[in-house]
């Protein structure tokens, strides 16, 4: 259906429709946001004893989140007084713009993809890299000691990691021979790629919680030490756009993973009668839960053994992956 | 060549690390500290020289707001110091009752310990777990004496209340509860590859200088120092329990961990036994004037409370109130190593180091 659209003559309808598909895709990440929200709150209360959100929209506390969100944007907006006020209002969008722009070549189905591109995966690597400057910018601009130096260890941290990231996606790319997200998963149609490229996938999904910032490498933001770390000085819906990136990227990391290593929407052998969307959901929401789960497991590494496990452990490991799947890829397919 | 300016990075008194209102200015190189300078004082609220006003067991209640994680040892110190210097002797049940509310109180102290500190080093679930645990110890205390943390609970000559009907009994079945959930923790920290790669080796300092320092506690114990004032100096009934010193040697953040939950197991050992040898009957407060006068004269005592060395000093006129007071608080003392520490160290080790010396603010500051 996008390829007809793409293709035609361009006229007001097209550009309409295009506009009504990205309103929708955003509402359906808002809408991820606010539950995703509300399940790590409510994963995490299951994990620590406690009940988690439970007034506000029954029993579950369904509206929570909803809530909460309405008071950020009802919330004064402070900027504070020596900030360098541009860059302090630009930061959040930059922080949050790539962060949804990379949803757009995600296959959620077979037919549900905004963008088919030829170089989808490359395309994810290099935009997610724009909101690392976001951060190192909200931190900076906030003229504030703690934001600073958590902007900094953000940059550091989102550079180091990404180069392992990228590296561990390549035994991927040599089983597809692709870098289009699609045929990415339809290689996958015999046996996902997590089976193939085990090393591949662990370097991955270390590395992806690294770029997300979160426990254990949540360092940007460490709350014992940084107090907020680059967002110290951000609230109301400034706030809330630093975290909405967080939580899109969370979506956008997640369904990645899934179309990388789990096989995104291709059921398992003799269950294809379930709709692909369903197969992609389940598979994305245990990724997810598994992001929580180590949330509430771990404690969080120091700033000198974050980049000692980039550089040292990972990236060789990554190396390594590359070679052991071209050789898996000539001996036994 | 790249420029690289100091910094001047005030931490605190309002932090999520600094356990209170504690300060401490930062001069950093990027995130290498430099130069520490700890300013204390926020929560000073000059007990010592309030009790000069004071009637003895009018002082008690201030002692609790000490180290209010441990009001129970505060309470003792000068009860002690009171009784020490009028002879007095205590009966045997309230000897135990006491002996059984400290080692509670201990534990409580250490569970908070464990758990904030693990929020410091940024693990969130051991703090929720740790509070759980906390929350039993501090209802059993709440039954006996009717509050949570500012207990005011012993008198000089005994303890106020008697143990409530079946409170003996609750005693006795937390303990293997306590020792489950410890193996829980262990399970879920002690082994834990991050946990270890952050405690392991920092904040490290020698025999000597933890001696110079006047360090005390799991903060000496750590360096293979066996003090413990329990075993070496025993007080009230302590000599008929059997329990061990736990000592470690290597003097880093992660032999005061091993110690201190070693010391949670101990003190279940210690109430295991109190519990067992428990009197059925008799009184909990010794035959004491209406109002207490000590002889003219001075006393120092020093029991052993989960932070350290506590010392009570009294010098008495023989009037109603002392005429000088002084606790030696073993927050106090142990927190002046920490400049020495933290020199050379970045950000994240000072949050380790300083939640490692395990400080109440409200016994610094006294």
């Amino acid at each position: 259906m996008m390829e007809d659209i793409l293709y035609a003559q361009p006229g007001w309808t097209h550009v309409a429709i295009f506009f009504a598909l990205g309103a929708a895709l955003l509402m359906t990440v808002l809408g991820f946001v606010t539950y995703a929200i509300l399940a790590e709150r409510k994963v995490l209360g299951f994990m620590q004893m406690r009940t988690g959100p439970n007034r506000v929209g029954g029993r579950f506390g369904l509206l929570q989140t909803v809530a909460d969100v309405f008071k950020l944007l009802i919330k004064e907006d402070t900027i504070p007084k020596l900030a360098d006020r541009p860059l302090f209002i630009l930061a959040p969008v930059i922080a949050f713009a790539p962060a949804f722009m990379v949803l757009a070549t995600i296959p959620f189905s077979e037919n549900m993809q905004f963008a088919d591109l030829g170089v989808g995966l490359l395309y994810y690597v290099a935009i997610s890299g724009i909101s690392t400057i976001g951060i190192l910018m909200g931190g900076w601009a906030s003229n504030n000691k703690y934001s600073l130096l958590g902007g900094m260890r953000a940059a550091a941290q989102m550079i180091s990691y990404e180069i392992p990231l990228v590296i561990s996606v390549i035994g991927v790319i040599l089983f597809a021979g692709s870098l289009n997200l699609n045929d990415i998963v339809r290689g996958q149609e015999n046996i996902a790629y997590i089976f193939l490229t085990p090393i591949g996938f662990f370097v991955f999904l270390i590395s992806s919680i690294a770029e997300l910032n979160r426990t254990p490498f949540d360092l940007p933001e460490a709350e014992s030490e940084l107090v907020a770390g680059y967002h110290v000085e951000y609230s109301g819906f400034r706030w809330a756009f630093f975290m909405l990136t967080e939580y899109v990227y969370l979506f956008a990391m997640a369904s990645l993973t899934t179309v990388l290593f789990l096989g995104g929407w291709m059921p398992i052998p003799f269950l294809g009668f379930i709709p692909g969307m369903l197969w992609f959901g389940l598979k994305f929401s245990l990724v997810v839960f598994f992001m929580i789960w180590i949330r509430g497991t771990l404690p969080r590494l120091r700033a000198d053994q974050l980049m000692g496990f980039a550089w040292k452990v990972l990236l060789p490991l990554a190396l390594l992956n590359i070679f052991v799947s071209a050789a898996v890829k000539e001996l036994f397919l | 060549m790249i420029r690289t300016e100091e910094m001047l990075l005030n931490v605190g008194p309002q932090h999520p690390s600094t356990h209170g209102v504690f300060r401490i200015v930062l001069k950093i190189d990027g995130e290498t500290i430099i130069e520490a300078t700890p300013v204390i004082g926020y929560l000073h609220r000059g007990t010592e020289k309030l009790a000069e006003n004071l009637q003895y067991t009018q002082i008690i209640p201030y002692t609790d707001r000490m180290d209010y994680l441990a009001a129970m040892t505060n309470n003792y110190v000068i009860c002690h110091a009171v009784e020490t210097m009028m002879s007095l002797e205590i009966p045997e049940r309230a000897e135990y009752l006491r002996v059984i509310v400290m080692e509670l109180g201990r534990i409580a102290s250490h569970l908070v310990w464990f758990g904030t500190y693990l929020l410091d080093i940024g693990a969130m679930s051991p703090f929720l777990y740790a509070f759980r645990e906390r929350e039993a110890i501090i209802n059993m205390l709440n039954e006996i004496c009717g509050a949570r943390l500012t207990f005011n609970y012993m008198r000089v000559g005994g303890v106020k209340w008697d143990a409530p009907d079946g409170w003996i009994e609750k005693v006795r079945d937390f303990i293997p509860y306590m020792r489950e959930e410890l193996a829980g923790y262990h399970d879920l920290v002690t082994g834990n590859e991050i946990f270890l790669n952050r405690v392991k080796g920092i904040g490290y300092y020698s025999k000597e200088e933890a001696l110079d320092y006047s360090l005390s506690g799991a903060n000496l114990r750590c360096t293979g120092t066996s003090w413990d004032l329990r075993k070496d100096e025993p007080y009230s009934i302590y000599e008929r329990f059997d329990f061990d010193v736990p000592v470690f040697h290597t003097g880093d953040a992660w032999a005061r961990y091993q110690c201190r939950m070693q010391e949670i197991e101990e003190s279940l050992k210690i109430l295991e036994q109190a519990v067992e040898q428990f009197p059925e009957e008799g009184p909990v407060m010794a035959k004491v004037p209406r109002i207490i006068k000590p002889p003219k004269g001075e006393a120092f005592v020093r029991i052993e409370s989960p932070r350290g060395e506590i010392g009570c000093y009294i010098a008495s006129e023989g009037k109603k109130e002392p005429y000088r007071l002084k606790f030696r608080r073993p927050s106090f003392y142990n927190l002046q190593i920490l400049p020495k520490l933290l020199v050379g160290e970045n950000i994240s080790n000072l949050i380790t180091i300083l939640g490692g010396i395990d400080i109440v603010l409200g016994e610094v500051d006294g």
